[in-house]
């Protein structure tokens, strides 16, 4: 269960997962207080499913490299995300990560809906660690990329969620991170901010970041990943090129769907 | 032992990263409390001042004693202790339920949520203390050196507040109705605490057990000894004895809170 974070090794592994799951308890219904939780100790009801997200992951991901994780819903895409970004922690086995996160999980996640875009910038900096010396060094940058000179007064309640994602990777790619990880953000947004996203993403990568994609759409998976993981119930199928791995996918999901509407 | 003294070296840098968050949540629930309201940050000067003159007139009729001492400056010390007490505690319960949104998406470290709900209630309780000068000043209350060891209680209920906090926020991430239980508990404790009665020979093993156990007892008539000491007001064990035992509890209750909120940390995501 430990977790290290040490400087930026060159071109050496900066995310290794070994052995690692992570296991959730499903009750049959959601216990979450102590009014039920005494009657069905009382009833002997307490009983929890396990289910593994999870499963047995071993994964080492070198500095530089630009990753994709492939699967369906529920897979487990996000939960190994949400493992190297730390919001998880393995029920077993260890995750080791060397440098920094950005994380994209959700863009704009933190933002408090009362408070104007700029506190907002100010209180995301933080959460991701900046100090707000930092910030006030960095705000004008970041307000130039998300183009939204105008509305900085303005209390993130009456942004829309193009505007709040476009805030939200503005913040979150201020620094050239050592680890950059995007869980389906780039949806959001018109065409030309996608079109600015990527090419930043692309920036970074030539910088020697290493990326974590995640995205139901091939396109962009297809230009910016050079390796690929097809994550199945929590258990990794197949590690390879972007393009064998579709080629095995596609066709899996397809019989997927066949299935499904003759159910 | 070692690994222990790296852990917590490390602990360390990692508070001292999040202090600017630490700083601007505070910031933010201060701004967010009186925003679009018309008198501002006086409403932290003016509620209790308004609370304690509705009692005031009240419990002057009931307890003859409330005539021996300057009643007014009885209720505000005791008042605004206990307000702190309840308000800090219950805003911090929710602190980690409440960042639900932002724990799920990335890394921070939970307990800032809940210090900065604690820290947030303390500037709203230094801003109160203008209250207490008023009223000071309007009855006459002489001001005196020993008035600035009313700090010392005022910090060991901030670093009490703190511990029990983290104890209720980590729980009430598993048990969402302890907050229906905890008005409750809060209600009773405030008369189980003499805030606007007397302590009396006539409570018996009740005064013994509130002179004992009640955290909020020590931290209240410390407090109170300090700005109004020579009408002493039923102090016993002294002052002094108060300081030692609350210093105690305040810690005691930090250990716990951190060892309990330590403990299930990791479980959090999987609640909320």
């Amino acid at each position: 269960m430990e977790e290290t974070i040490i400087g930026r090794t060159q071109g050496g592994p900066c995310i290794k997962l070994t052995n690692a799951s992570v296991r959730f308890n499903i009750a049959g219904e959601k216990v979450d207080n102590l009014k039920e939780y005494f009657i069905k100790f009382l009833k002997r009801e307490l009983r929890f499913k396990e289910f593994y997200a999870l499963k047995n992951i071993n994964l080492t991901i070198n500095q530089g490299e630009s990753w994709a994780l492939i699967g369906a819903n529920g897979a487990g895409k996000s939960t190994l995300l949400k493992l190297i970004c730390r919001i998880l922690s393995p029920y077993r086995g260890t995750v080791e990560v060397h440098g920094t996160i950005a994380p994209m999980i959700e863009l704009g996640a933190g933002f408090d809906p009362n408070l104007t875009a700029k506190e907002n910038i100010f209180i995301n900096g933080a959460v991701l660690g900046h100090s707000r010396k930092f910030m006030r060094e960095q705000y004008e940058q970041i307000v130039n990329f998300a183009e939204l000179w105008d509305f900085m007064e303005l209390p993130i309640k009456n942004y829309s969620s193009g505007m709040r994602a476009r805030l939200g990777f503005a913040v979150a790619t201020i620094v050239d991170p050592d680890i950059l990880i995007v869980d389906e953000v780039l949806a959001v947004g018109d065409t030309a901010f996608q079109e600015k996203c990527r090419a930043r993403i692309q920036e970074l990568l030539d910088k020697g970041t290493t990326l974590l994609f995640v995205s139901h759409s091939k396109q962009p998976v297809l230009e910016l990943c050079e390796k690929a993981v097809w994550l199945d119930h929590g258990e990794i199928k197949m590690i390879d090129t972007p393009e064998n791995v579709y080629a095995e996918y596609d066709p899996f999901m397809a019989e997927k769907r066949t299935l499904g509407i003759k159910k | 032992m070692r690994k222990f003294l790296k852990l917590t070296k490390e602990r360390f840098r990692k508070f001292a990263q999040y202090w600017d968050l630490l700083v601007l949540l505070v910031q933010r629930d201060i701004k967010l409390k009186y925003r679009r309201s018309f008198l501002g940050y006086l409403w932290s000067i003016l509620t209790p001042l308004l609370s304690m003159a509705v009692m005031a007139i009240v419990f002057t009729r009931i307890f003859e004693r409330s005539k021996e001492v300057n009643f007014p400056l009885y209720l505000i010390c005791g008042n605004i202790l206990f307000s702190f007490m309840r308000e800090s505690t219950t805003l911090a319960m929710n602190s980690v339920v409440g960042s639900a949104s932002l724990l799920k998406k990335t890394y921070v470290p939970k307990y800032i949520f809940t210090l900065s709900k604690v820290t947030s209630c303390m500037v709203n309780f230094v801003l109160s203390l203008g209250a207490l000068l008023i009223v000071m000043v309007a009855t006459g209350e002489p001001f005196r050196w020993i008035n600035f060891l009313g700090l010392v209680p005022i910090l060991e209920l901030y670093v009490f507040c703190v511990g029990l906090g983290l104890l209720l926020a980590a729980t009430t991430v598993f048990f969402r109705d302890l907050r229906n239980i905890w008005s409750v508990v809060t209600l009773a404790w405030m008369y189980m605490t003499p805030i606007f009665w007397f302590m009396s020979d006539k409570l018996g093993d009740l005064g013994v057990f509130i002179r004992r156990f009640n955290p909020m007892y020590m931290f209240i008539q410390q407090f109170r000894y300090f700005i109004m000491g020579y009408q002493t007001v039923g102090i016993d064990p002294s002052a002094w004895v108060l300081m030692l035992r609350g210093a105690i509890c305040a810690v005691a209750m930090l250990i716990i809170g951190l060892f309990t909120f330590n403990r299930v940390k990791n479980r959090f995501i999987l609640f909320i």
